[in-house]
């Protein structure tokens, strides 16, 4: 099996962090600006966070991407909550990666993935707004000449109570900027009881321009003698690029130059992106497919079976008393084998980076979850400094983890680097994009449980066997070699902590790397995790003859978080109430990214169809900053979850996906999405994630109901590889 | 050369007879509200409408869509009002990353031409585009909330 990369101790040490490689280029460049710092319209800032316009506008900085998921919102609405502003008059603008390198990393952390847009920065963006408040009631207060203790500020206005005098940030803003700012332990942040736009449900700040072709994705960037790119990487990944016949396509209309980007890849730019295609297509390209070519979906499943043998080694993720003897000498006992397949994350907006590279400057215009680690990917490819570079982020058409990689970044550097002073928009095609994704990892896992004479749960042994993604893209993160994350909703303890307490546990990882790249496809590691806990946690049920809520609740009696979100769905499903007649349901909860989830499902089944009627589904996420976004998230999450689960699936031949457009790659519509009915119910004192949490129990509930239709249980993803769809 | 109208307007674009329309409008008219998908009329991110028809403009031929009023997304509005489905998409906060919704509000708006108070079987016939961040829910509700206008 030496065509994948098998598991190597040696790899793990010397590996290097490349996904954090650039966060610390160019740190040390001084800040020496004025006393005042502007806008670029002039208007002064208050801190980084915080520009107030002349007219009371309040402008927010974020350095987060917006990507759909309502972070630009979620994070405008802390700032504003302790800023005392006007919301009317809120409006937000991106700092860019370039900016944030120059002012020492004002705004922190850009990437935006895993589920921690908000919960990672709400500290010190909710500081930034108090911060700024404070700054600017001590301007009135010094304007005033009164003590800063008699004035107070709401909606953006600042009152001196015993003299009824009021003036606005507007008016202060200049004064307020020249302040020194409080030190950091006279800045106190409300308690989110006390919140009046934090927390509450209220409309998105980027909408109206989503409706009427306003907005500009990366893909609508345009410039001044701007060309297009079409591009292809060699199918087979880890193969190369051998040659192609430019003269062939040279003549073509439109076409400028066929670029050779880097040792797998060939681009053909043509002044528009239609010509560059059309002659990309006509380009005759002969690849050096290399030694992966002979892998296959077949090769890789067998591979990974062979891991789920207790001989071969694991990593160990999760252990107490003796699992193995408790089964063995078990008397009672059941077993089961599930697997998951690649997933492509499918953005709709196919990648795409635009690049201007001159002899002393490289700027990039792109949608990206990573603003720097796109910065870093314009310095390393481009060759130049941090001072000569910059990335200008754009709206994104989805990223679910896709774009938090950089690749498309690098390549359209790599080609705008051979046409200087030419402006290059390069775009993937929607091929190009299915088969040069960062998959969504491949994992089959065996499942043991044994029984005691009263069919109480003794032992649980969950054998995962696969691929990691940390190993691929962040080996730094490997702890002794092991992937801490591969064992996401199934830890010990942490942010993805499973919710069961059995006597004899062990929750190990046989770690196997196919040559296919992976990546964090919304949900990560949960997606597959929760399928294998929460479809087996059933069939225990099953085989106790308990009923699973009641089965699950002798389990969790010391997970009261976990417990109490499967609750509030089993309830609100109805859950030991009749059904319709012909629905049933099934039921699941998870944790990942801090938060605490649990879904319900009915359906129905007629012959191979099946028929989602109703979902419920409960989050606790600590505390909701918009609660009207976690619905949406919540069911979003579930058209995601169920497209994977039903036509998802990207299988390998010839050392290539086969998936190639959504034709092959189906995606949900809307007659086949179910009402989801949303529980957000947070209990405070710590902060979770919303985007991805959800996803993980829309399989398990939907699964689970399935078998109570059926009597049937399916363990392996896509259903529509054994013929089932929706109805 | 071909000549277009696209929103009203006459646009003569430098393009080869069987170019898709979809290139047309946003490379050679720069109307970039429309959005690429697929390229195989799967998604409907491209969906305009030529003549009222909802059409995928991926897989329409510029020499096809010549002779016809063309209208996307940018021409939806008129007399400087937006469209009653666009106004029901703001009032609903329907879009998240909202690429693919250039696509369904067109689709929508060439439903509700046809049945001004579509059933949920009829929005289910008729509204079939991709949107991967998934919000079919909210968008269900601002169809009714459209045609209930």
């Amino acid at each position: 099996m030496n065509k994948h990369v098998s598991l190597n101790r040696r790899a793990f040490v010397i590996g290097t962090a490349a996904a954090g490689a650039g966060l610390a280029l160019g740190l040390d460049i001084p800040f020496g600006g004025p006393t005042v710092v502007r806008a670029a319209d002039g208007s002064p800032e208050v801190n980084a966070w915080v520009v107030i316009r002349p007219d009371d506008t309040v402008v927010i900085r974020i350095a987060r991407s917006e990507m759909g998921q309502g972070t630009l919102t979620g994070l405008a609405q802390l700032v504003a909550e302790e800023l005392e502003c006007d919301w009317a008059k809120v409006t937000t603008e991106y700092p860019t990666p370039g900016q944030s390198v120059a002012r020492k990393r004002a705004w922190g952390d850009f990437s935006t993935g895993g589920s921690r847009g908000i919960r990672t920065s709400q500290d010190y963006v909710r500081k930034g707004g108090a911060t700024a408040r404070m700054m600017l009631v001590q301007a009135a207060a010094n304007e005033w000449k009164v003590p800063v203790a008699e004035c107070s500020a709401s909606n953006s206005v600042i009152t001196h109570k015993p003299s009824g005098k009021t003036t606005t940030y507007g008016k202060v803003v200049e004064a307020a900027a020249k302040l020194e700012p409080p030190a950091d332990a006279d800045v106190k942040l409300k308690d989110p009881k006390d919140w009046k736009i934090a927390g509450k449900p209220i409309l998105r700040l980027d909408t109206a321009d989503k409706t009427t072709g306003k907005m500009v994705y990366g893909i609508d960037v345009k410039l001044p003698g701007m060309l297009n790119a079409a591009i292809k990487d060699c199918p087979v990944f880890g193969g190369k690029l051998k040659s192609y016949d430019e003269a062939k396509v040279m003549g073509m209309k439109g076409v400028k130059k066929v670029v050779r980007v880097n040792d797998t890849t060939v681009a053909v730019v043509a002044d528009t992106w239609w010509h560059a295609k059309t002659a990309l297509d006509a380009l005759p390209i002969v690849w050096d497919e290399g030694e992966n070519a002979k892998v296959s979906s077949d090769s890789i499943g067998k591979w990974l079976a062979e891991g789920l043998d207790n001989a071969q080694p694991a990593f160990v993720g999760n252990q107490n008393g003796d699992a193995k003897a408790v089964i063995a000498g078990a008397t009672k006992k059941i077993e089961a084998v599930y697997s998951y397949p690649y997933q492509n994350h499918a953005c709709m907006e196919p990648l795409n980076a635009t690049a201007l590279y001159t002899a002393d400057k490289c700027e990039v215009w792109c949608g990206t979850q990573n603003g720097e680690a796109a910065f870093a990917a314009v310095l390393e490819a481009s060759g130049l400094p941090a001072d000569k570079c910059e990335v200008h982020k754009q709206m994104l058409g989805g990223g679910f983890g896709r774009r938090g990689q950089t690749d498309y970044v690098r390549q359209a550097v790599e080609i705008a680097k051979q046409m200087p002073g030419t402006p290059v928009k390069l775009l993937w095609s929607r091929e190009e994009d299915m088969l040069h994704g960062t998959y969504h990892p491949v994992t089959q896992c065996k499942l043991t449980g044994a029984f005691d004479a009263d069919n109480n749960l003794t032992a649980l042994h969950v054998r995962l066997s696969g691929q990691s993604i940390l190993f691929k893209l962040r080996p730094a993160a490997l702890v002794n070699g092991m992937d801490p994350a591969a064992f996401q909703g199934l830890a010990p303890t942490g942010e993805a902590a499973i919710g069961y307490t059995v006597p004899n546990l062990l929750v190990e990882h046989s770690m196997r790397n196919p040559h296919v790249p992976p990546g964090f496809w919304r949900g990560v590691n949960v997606n597959h995790n929760a399928i294998y806990l929460e479809c087996f946690m059933d069939e225990l049920a099953q085989a106790a003859g308990q009923d699973p809520v009641e089965f699950r609740r002798k389990l969790m009696a010391k997970h009261p978080k976990h417990l109490a979100v499967l609750n509030a769905v089993a309830d609100k499903i109805g859950w030991g109430k009749p059904a319709p007649k012909g629905v049933y349901r099934g039921i699941a909860q998870h944790m990942g990214y801090g938060s605490y989830v649990a879904g319900a499902a009915e359906v129905s089944v007629d012959g191979n169809k099946i028929k989602v009627h109703r979902i419920v589904a409960a989050t606790d996420p600590g505390y909701a900053v918009n609660p009207a976004q976690i619905e949406r998230q919540v069911a979003g999450s579930f058209v995601y979850g169920l497209s994977g689960l039903f036509y998802g699936g990207c299988t390998v031949k010839d050392g290539r996906i086969e998936q190639t457009n959504f034709d092959t790659y189906n995606s949900m519509r809307m007659s086949e999405m179910p009402k989801v009915e949303s529980i957000v119910m947070p209990s405070g004192g710590f902060w979770g994630g919303v985007g991805e949490p959800t996803i993980c129990v829309a399989g398990p509930a939907v699964l689970n109901a399935y078998f109570a239709a059926t009597g049937k249980r399916i363990r392996s993803v896509p259903l529509r590889d054994q013929n089932i769809t929706f109805a | 050369m071909a000549k277009l109208t696209i929103n009203g307007k006459a646009f003569e674009v430098d393009v080869e007879p069987d170019t898709p329309l979809l290139w047309a409008i946003r490379e050679n008219a720069g109307l970039t509200g429309t959005k690429y998908g697929c390229g195989i009329a799967q998604c409907g991110a491209c969906t305009v409408h030529l003549d009222g028809v909802a059409t995928r403009s991926c897989g329409v031929q510029v020499s096809d869509a010549v002779g016809k009023q063309i209208t996307t997304i940018e021409g939806l509005a008129s007399d400087g009002a937006l469209h009653k489905v666009q106004q029901a998409w703001i009032a609903k906060d329907v879009p998240q990353c909202g690429y693919c919704q250039s696509g369904m509000i067109m689709a929508v708006a060439a439903l509700l031409k046809e049945k001004p108070k579509p059933t949920d079987a009829d929005i289910d016939e008729a509204i079939t585009n991709i949107c991967r961040c998934g919000t079919f829910q909210q968008a269900r509700e601002a169809i009714h909330a459209a045609a209930n206008a």
